[in-house]
C-alpha cells in the first residue's frame, strides 16, 4: 500500500481521489449525515425510549435475525447455483442464468404480491404447505422467503467469476494425491471461495435488512411477529414523528455498518490467509 | 441493489419528465393541481372533466386542465408540505390538512370555515364486507370480537382507513359500556386479537380479504365495499351494516400559499365549490360517497342505507385528541396490540 503512489502507472491519483470523494458525499455520507443530525434532536433519554421500545426492539429482531438466515441460506444455494452454472452444461443454461439477475430487476412490489399469492393459503405451494402444518405467507418464514429471494443474486454473482478462474487441475491434483471428494472441498475449493462467498453473503444481507415492498405484502406485519423495522419507520413518518422514524433509523444505520464491518474484517483475514490478495 | 438505484434514477427521469410535459401544458392552458388520497381517483377522473365544462361555460370558453395526484393521505400531505405545488389539496381526514397549517402556514388555520360542510363535500362510513351468505352470521361489532371469527383491517399505524375502522368500535363499546373506558379497551383489544393481517391500506385490505380468502369479515369504508361488489364479483360477497358507524368526512382546502403565488385563488375556489354544488355532489354520488346535498342524498338513497353514525369530532374530542389518546406511541392502540 505505502509503495502504490510510485509505482502507480496511470497518472491522475489526486484527481480520482478528490472525484470519489466528493461523490461519495454527494450520494452517501451527506444523506446519512442528516440522518443522525435530525436524531439529535431528542435528547438522549427520549432518544432511546424511542429506539428500546418493545415493539421496536421485537422488529429489530425479525429483521436482522431474518436477514442474517436468509444470507446464509443464500450462501448454500448459491453456491451450488453457481456450480451448477458453471461447471455443468445442460439445456437450458443460458435461461437459468438469466433468470438469476431477475430478483435484481423485478420491482419489489411485484416479489411481494407474486410471492404471496404463491404462499397464501389459498395458492399454489401455501396450500399444501398449511395442509402439513406450515404457514408461510403473513408469517415469520415468509418474510423469509421474500428475502432469500431478493439476496440470491448476490451470492451466485459475486462467487460465479472465482469459480470461472477456478481450474479444475487443482482438484485433480488434490484427487491424485489422495484426497477424498469432501476433503477436496473443504481443503482446496472452499478456502478459495470464502472471500466471494462472504461479499456474496455481506451484500445480501444488506439489501435484505432494508428490504421494505415486497416485505410488506407477505408479512402480516402483525405487532411483536411480523413488523419489519422499515415498517416501524413508515409508521414513524405517518404520524408525522421525523425526528423518532429518524431516529431508528440511526440505530439500524449504526447496527448494519458494524455487522457489515465485521463480515469485511473476516473477509480481508481469510483473503490474507489465503494468500489471494497478493 | 444497483439495478434499484437505477431504475429509481429512471423513475426520477421520467418524473422530470413528466413534470416538463406539465409546464409546457401549463402555457397552453389554465391548469390546476389537486393533490389527493389513494381511492379518489376514480372520483376525480369524472369530476375534473365535469368541472373543466363548468368553468369553460361560465369563462368565455377558457380551458381549464386539472392535474391530479394520488397517494397515501399522509405522504401526500408531506409532498405538499415539502413543497410540490398543489392548489388545492382533498383528503381523506382532517390531520392530513392540519399538518399543512401547523407546517409552514400553507393551508389557512380556519380552512373548515372556508367551505360548507366543514369543509368536507362527502362523508362515508365503515361498514362489513361478508362473503356471500354470511356464513358466520356477522350483525354488528360485537360479532368481531367472538373466537372464531377472523377479522381483516388495514393497519391503524399506516392507513387512515384503518384508523377509523379502529375509532368505529371504540365508539360503539364505549356506547355499549355506558362510557366504561376500560370495557372499552378489553373490546377493541377482542377485537384486534382476531386480526390475522394488518395491511399498510385500503386497498391492501381488500386484496387479502377478496384474493387470499383470508378472514370472515373485512371492516372497509363503503365506497370500497361497494367497488369491492362491482370489481371482484359482487356474487362472492355482501355488505353488513352494522348498528353504528363511524362517518369519515373527506375534506378540501385551497393551499393559500401556491394559489397566492400562481395565482390561482379564483380558480381553486371555484373548482372546490364545484365539488359542493348539485353537479357535483351527483356525481360523488354515483362513485358511492356519500353526499351533503340532502336533494342527491334522497335520490340515490336506495345505495345508502340510514344508519347511526357519529364523528371524531362530536364524540371522540376531536382528532388531535384522538391522535394523542389512541394512535401516539403508548397510546391506547399500542397498549392493546400489546401482549
Amino acid at each position: 500500500m505505502a509503495t502504490s503512489r510510485h509505482s502507480n502507472v496511470l497518472p491522475g491519483f489526486n484527481l480520482a481521489l478528490g472525484y470519489t470523494l466528493v461523490y461519495l458525499s454527494l450520494i452517501v455520507l451527506i444523506p446519512l449525515a442528516a440522518v443522525f443530525i435530525k436524531s439529535t434532536s431528542l435528547s438522549a433519554a427520549e432518544f432511546w425510549n424511542v429506539v428500546t421500545a418493545p415493539r421496536v426492539v421485537a422488529s429489530y429482531k425479525i429483521s436482522f435475525g431474518l436477514s442474517l438466515l436468509a444470507a446464509a441460506i443464500n450462501v448454500v444455494f448459491g453456491l451450488m447455483l453457481a456450480w451448477a452454472l458453471v461447471r455443468y452444461s445442460f439445456p437450458g443454461k443460458k435461461l437459468v442464468d438469466a433468470l438469476v439477475d431477475l430478483p435484481f430487476a423485478l420491482p419489489t412490489a411485484v416479489t411481494g404480491i407474486a410471492l404471496t399469492a404463491i404462499y397464501a393459503g389459498n395458492g399454489w405451494l401455501g396450500k399444501p404447505l398449511e395442509a402439513i402444518g406450515l404457514k408461510v405467507a403473513y408469517s415469520p418464514p415468509g418474510i423469509l422467503v421474500a428475502l432469500i429471494f431478493i439476496g440470491l443474486p448476490f451470492v451466485v454473482r459475486t462467487v460465479q467469476p472465482i469459480l470461472e478462474d477456478l481450474d479444475t487441475e487443482l482438484e485433480e491434483a488434490a484427487a491424485s494425491l489422495g484426497a477424498r471428494r469432501w476433503q477436496t472441498f473443504r481443503r482446496v475449493v472452499l478456502p478459495i471461495l470464502l472471500p466471494a462467498l462472504l461479499t456474496g453473503f455481506a451484500l445480501a444481507f444488506a439489501r435484505a435488512v432494508g428490504e421494505y415492498g415486497s416485505v410488506i405484502f407477505i408479512a402480516g406485519n402483525m405487532p411483536f411477529v411480523s413488523e419489519i423495522t422499515p415498517l416501524m419507520i413508515i409508521t414513524k413518518l405517518e404520524q408525522y414523528d421525523y425526528v423518532g422514524a429518524t431516529a431508528i433509523a440511526a440505530v439500524m444505520l449504526v447496527l448494519s455498518f458494524f455487522l457489515l464491518l465485521v463480515i469485511n474484517l473476516l473477509q480481508a483475514w481469510t483473503a490474507r490467509r489465503t494468500g489471494r490478495n497478493r | 441493489m444497483r439495478s434499484e438505484l437505477f431504475s429509481r434514477a429512471l423513475v426520477r427521469f421520467g418524473l422530470l419528465l413528466g413534470t416538463g410535459l406539465c409546464f409546457s401544458v401549463a402555457q397552453a392552458d389554465t391548469t390546476l393541481l389537486n393533490v389527493s388520497y389513494d381511492v379518489s381517483r376514480e372520483l376525480y377522473k369524472d369530476i375534473n372533466p365535469a368541472f373543466s365544462a363548468h368553468w369553460q361555460a361560465g369563462h368565455g370558453g377558457e380551458k381549464v386542465t386539472v392535474n391530479q395526484s394520488h397517494g397515501g393521505s399522509s405522504k401526500q400531505a408531506m409532498s405538499v408540505a415539502a413543497g410540490l405545488e398543489a392548489d388545492v389539496v382533498t383528503m381523506n381526514q382532517s390531520p392530513d390538512i392540519d399538518i399543512l397549517v401547523t407546517q409552514g402556514g400553507l393551508v389557512a388555520a380556519d380552512w373548515k370555515k372556508r367551505f360548507p360542510h366543514e369543509a368536507a363535500p362527502y362523508t362515508t362510513l365503515s361498514v362489513f364486507l361478508v362473503r356471500k351468505g354470511n356464513p358466520k352470521g356477522i350483525r354488528d361489532w360485537s360479532d368481531l370480537t367472538r373466537p372464531d371469527i377472523q377479522v381483516i383491517v388495514p393497519n391503524p399505524k399506516t392507513s387512515g382507513n384503518g384508523r377509523y375502522t379502529y375509532l368505529a368500535a371504540w365508539g360503539y363499546a364505549l356506547e355499549q359500556a355506558k362510557g366504561d373506558e376500560a370495557k372499552a379497551k378489553a373490546f377493541v383489544k377482542a377485537l384486534f386479537r382476531n386480526v390475522p393481517v394488518l395491511d399498510g391500506g385500503g386497498r391492501g385490505a381488500t386484496t387479502t380479504f377478496t384474493q387470499r380468502d383470508i378472514g370472515d369479515v373485512l371492516v372497509t369504508f363503503e365506497n370500497e365495499a361497494v367497488l369491492i361488489g362491482k370489481e371482484v364479483g359482487g356474487a362472492q360477497f355482501e355488505v353488513v351494516y352494522p348498528s353504528l358507524s363511524i362517518e369519515a368526512a373527506a375534506p378540501v382546502a385551497v393551499v393559500e400559499r401556491v394559489v397566492d403565488k400562481r395565482g390561482s385563488r379564483a380558480l381553486a375556489t371555484a373548482y372546490l365549490n364545484f365539488l359542493f354544488s348539485p353537479a357535483g355532489q351527483e356525481i360523488i354520488a354515483k362513485h358511492s360517497f356519500r353526499p351533503r346535498d340532502p336533494a342527491i342524498l334522497k335520490k340515490y338513497a336506495a345505495r345508502f342505507p340510514a344508519l347511526r353514525v357519529f364523528t371524531v369530532e362530536n364524540r371522540l374530542g376531536g382528532w388531535a385528541k384522538v391522535q394523542q389518546t389512541h394512535f401516539a406511541d403508548g397510546g391506547i392502540y399500542d397498549q392493546i396490540v400489546e401482549q
